[in-house]
């Protein structure tokens, strides 16, 4: 394997771990926050039992990510120091933003989870909210490093005269930026409320139907519906960004081979690139240009346009494109379901009901991975977009296949420990009668 | 247009500050580590719940001072970050894999079965890649300091003079970390912490004054400059901050020992920054020769009074909230729950 691969592979694995609990980190405090509210105003007690719940499992996924986003911090040197060398005064602006905003997220989240005995219950609530403020802020903020890879505004001038190339209207005057992190902090509220609903759909099918699980599963579709149909809206906006900075990615996302006027969207299908087609996919005429570009007619751009080895894996980048947006419907189906279901009289948490709810937090979680891998092998060959190449970016240091071995491990135990734990808490969680 | 003013020379004095940071805050946590591994006697357990109790509400917040660093470091001198990252790529990897393993390490245990008086498995985890954490940075500050090529580096960073840099980290982490403890615990716990951090104290002093003998062969352009007339003061002023806290730690002044100890340990890093300068790694990288544009510097940098006045008060009130004296272990035989 060579050096390239391993890095990519391992940045790969330890990024898409991290985006897991990174994805929690934003979603989940809100749901505490909501949970303790109801109790503070004089709820019922078990919006409180949930609020410690979740404080606990929320504990553990926040030290996690926490690792895991040090790591990161670590590997971007690490692998690919060509890349920092070139970029890092700039996306450093971004990194340091995110940083301040994490730290005050850090510095709460310990207030909150051990201050119980130690603040007012008011001072308590109120520890909460710069932990929900900190988690959007820095998901938003790293997120204008990612929008600058893809579309890096005065690259040409760092190349040509770094001492004028100023950080702060590189990254968020990136016309890119908002667009794309509005799209990723949604996509985290959706991944935490549709895992949430999944865990209560999960435990009433296993008999556990006491309140807690009712207002759980509650509190976590309302988030997640609100969070399924705010995607496709920015998911829209997502996709004309995409095509007005990154037409080759565009082309790679729809397998358009060759620059026509009039392009189909091409739904589901396998792309060839070597015969240059789309088997079995259903492709509806004009569609993809009037989803790019307003007008059905409108000239889409194809790979044609660039030489083979400047196109992304276009079998990855298609397929991830057409699960996310599978996903994505389903996920928006099933919030239609549960509230159609319980505005019906008779009806209510039918088994049929739970059952398509425990589909729910999987398909968040499909959706949220292949977006990011669209966003990011989409990129290839360049780690900055037309600038400069990932091969060119990766560290000359020999023998990477080892440390991405001994991560690799390290990572599938770190997975399993999590999740075990997780199970422990979420069986753990005191019943309506403890909590009282 | 843009107002002059030495940006790199303020980008090094804030990367100084956040390393100073994270020595004390993230470097008592190491320290925890330490002591949780080497628990001993029939308080064993009531010890690893102290350092728990203790790491357990800041250890993520004290963490952030090495990405500031991180972010510092490739933000502003993009030239030496990237010396750094080829060239020690194994020991920085090593560091990595050591963070990961003792901040994960550290909550699973707190969530598992056995909760954390008890020796188990993760316990052990978190004390052995804390430890081994430790030494690995001190080994690394010595290979930049150290003239070492950095094209062979295991010579660097495996030289007895790195070595013995790192296991000097490994006492003074476990110094602070005794330090803090026996200011906040109470009752015979005290005791034992005080006599931990005694313990600590000498292996540091030794290591200190070892270390410095093998800094004249081995580092001898630093050595040369920490014994200058201009630095050696400084020199002199940890050596007595140091002895002044052995000395209140012994007599019983916990206070003031915890803050000797600090303030003795910060002197001592600006020593070597003040000795190391002007190089971030010497010889090849100096602050003004690796240093970012200064629009790009005067940017982020700008960022760091408007980032402080957030976290400021902020800081404060989790210190306040937490680090006051710990109440006597009444919780012993009860599982710790970070959400009680």
């Amino acid at each position: 394997m060579d050096n390239l691969l391993a890095a990519r592979i391992q940045m790969g694995f330890t990024l898409g771990f991290h985006m897991l609990f990174a994805a929690f980190g934003v979603g989940f405090p809100l749901l505490m926050l909501v949970a303790e509210g109801v109790a503070l105003r004089g709820g019922p007690a078990h919006y409180l039992t949930l609020a410690k719940t979740w404080g606990k499992a929320n504990a553990l996924l926040f030290a996690v990510g926490a690792v895991s986003g040090t790591a990161l911090a670590f590997e971007l040197g690490l692998l690919w120091p060509g890349f920092m060398l070139f970029s890092g005064s700039t996306i450093g602006a971004g990194f340091a933003t995110e940083a301040f905003a994490f730290f005050l997220e850090a510095i709460f989240i310990g207030l909150y989870l051990y201050g119980w005995n130690r603040l007012t219950r008011l001072g308590h609530w109120l520890a909460g909210l710069p932990i929900v403020i900190g988690g959007i802020a820095s998901a938003a903020l790293v997120v204008s490093v990612d929008a600058w890879m893809q579309h890096p505004v005065g690259a040409a001038t760092l190349l040509r005269a770094p001492a004028a190339a100023a950080p702060f209207a590189m990254l968020f005057g990136n016309p890119h930026w908002l667009v794309m992190a509005l799209h990723a902090t949604i996509a985290c509220f959706a991944a935490t409320g549709f895992t949430l609903e999944t865990v209560y759909a999960y435990g009433m099918l296993r008999g556990r139907r006491d309140e807690v699980h009712r207002a759980g599963l509650k509190i976590a579709m309302v988030l997640a519906t609100g969070a399924a149909i705010l995607m496709p809206l920015t998911g829209d906006m997502s996709g004309k960004a995409v095509a007005a900075f990154q037409p080759t990615k565009l082309a790679a996302m729809e397998s358009q081979f060759r620059t026509e006027t009039a392009a189909p969207l091409r739904i589901g299908g396998l792309p060839d690139p070597k015969a240059r087609t789309v088997r079995y996919a259903l492709e509806i005429p004009g569609g993809l240009s009037w989803l790019a570009y307003g007008r059905s007619s409108a000239k889409v751009q194809g790979l044609d346009q660039v030489a083979t080895v400047d196109w992304p894996d276009v079998p990855v980048t298609h397929v991830s494109f057409q699960l996310m947006v599978g996903a994505g419907t389903l996920m928006v189906l099933i919030a239609l379901y549960y509230w159609w279901n319980m505005r019906h009289r008779g009806r209510g948490l039918t088994r049929s009901l739970l059952r398509t709810l425990v589909a729910g937090g999987p398909l968040a979680f499909l959706a949220l991975e292949t977006g990011w891998v669209v966003t990011e092998v989409g990129r290839q060959p360049w780690v900055v977009y037309g600038v400069q190449r990932t091969a060119d970016a990766v560290t000359p240091v020999h023998d990477l296949l080892g440390y991405l071995t001994l991560y690799a491990l390290l990572y599938l135990l770190l997975g399993t420990t999590v999740l075990w734990l997780l199970r422990r808490v979420e069986r753990d969680a005191p019943a309506l009668e403890e909590a009282a | 247009m843009t107002p002059w003013a030495p940006w790199p020379d303020v980008a090094w004095l804030v990367a100084v500050a956040a390393m100073t940071a994270y020595m004390l805050l993230g470097g008592a946590d190491f320290g925890g580590g330490v002591w949780d591994l080497f628990a001993t006697g029939q308080d064993a357990a009531s010890q690893r719940r102290a350092i728990a109790r203790a790491m357990g509400p800041v250890w993520e917040a004290n963490h952030v001072w090495l990405i500031f660093l991180l972010i510092l470091l490739f933000t502003g001198f993009p030239l030496a970050f990237h010396r750094l990252v080829i060239g020690l790529y194994l020991p920085l990897n090593l560091v990595l894999l050591g963070i990961i393993l003792r901040g994960a390490a550290f909550v699973f245990r707190a969530h598992g079965r056995r909760g954390v008086g008890q020796q188990s498995t993760w316990g052990r985890i978190f004390g052995a890649a804390s430890s081994l954490t430790v030494v690995l940075l001190g080994a690394a500050l010595a290979a930049v300091s150290s003239g070492g090529d950095f094209m062979v580096a295991w010579r660097s960073y495996l030289s007895p003079f790195a070595i013995l840099t790192g296991l000097f980290a490994l006492a003074a982490a476990a110094y602070l970390a005794a330090t803090y403890l026996t200011f906040e615990a109470q009752g015979s716990l005290r005791e034992t912490f005080r006599r931990r951090a005694l313990l600590a104290a000498e292996a540091a002093g030794l290591a200190a004054l070892l270390d410095l003998g093998l800094m004249s062969f081995e580092a001898p352009r630093l050595f040369i400059r920490l014994v200058a007339p201009d630095i050696l003061g400084l020199v002199l002023l940890v050596a007595l901050l140091g002895v002044g806290s052995y000395v209140s730690l012994r007599h019983r002044h916990d206070g003031l020992g915890r803050f000797l100890a600090a303030s003795a340990l910060s002197v001592m890093l600006w020593s070597w920054a003040a000795a190391q300068w002007p190089y971030i790694i010497y010889p090849g990288f100096t602050v003004y020769g690796s240093a970012a544009p200064a629009l790009a510097l005067r940017q982020v940098l700008t960022l760091v009074p408007f980032g402080l006045l957030l976290l400021v008060p902020s800081l404060w009130l989790l210190l306040h909230v937490f680090k006051g004296r710990l109440p006597i272990d009444a919780e012993a035989g009860r599982r710790p729950n970070p959400a009680r």
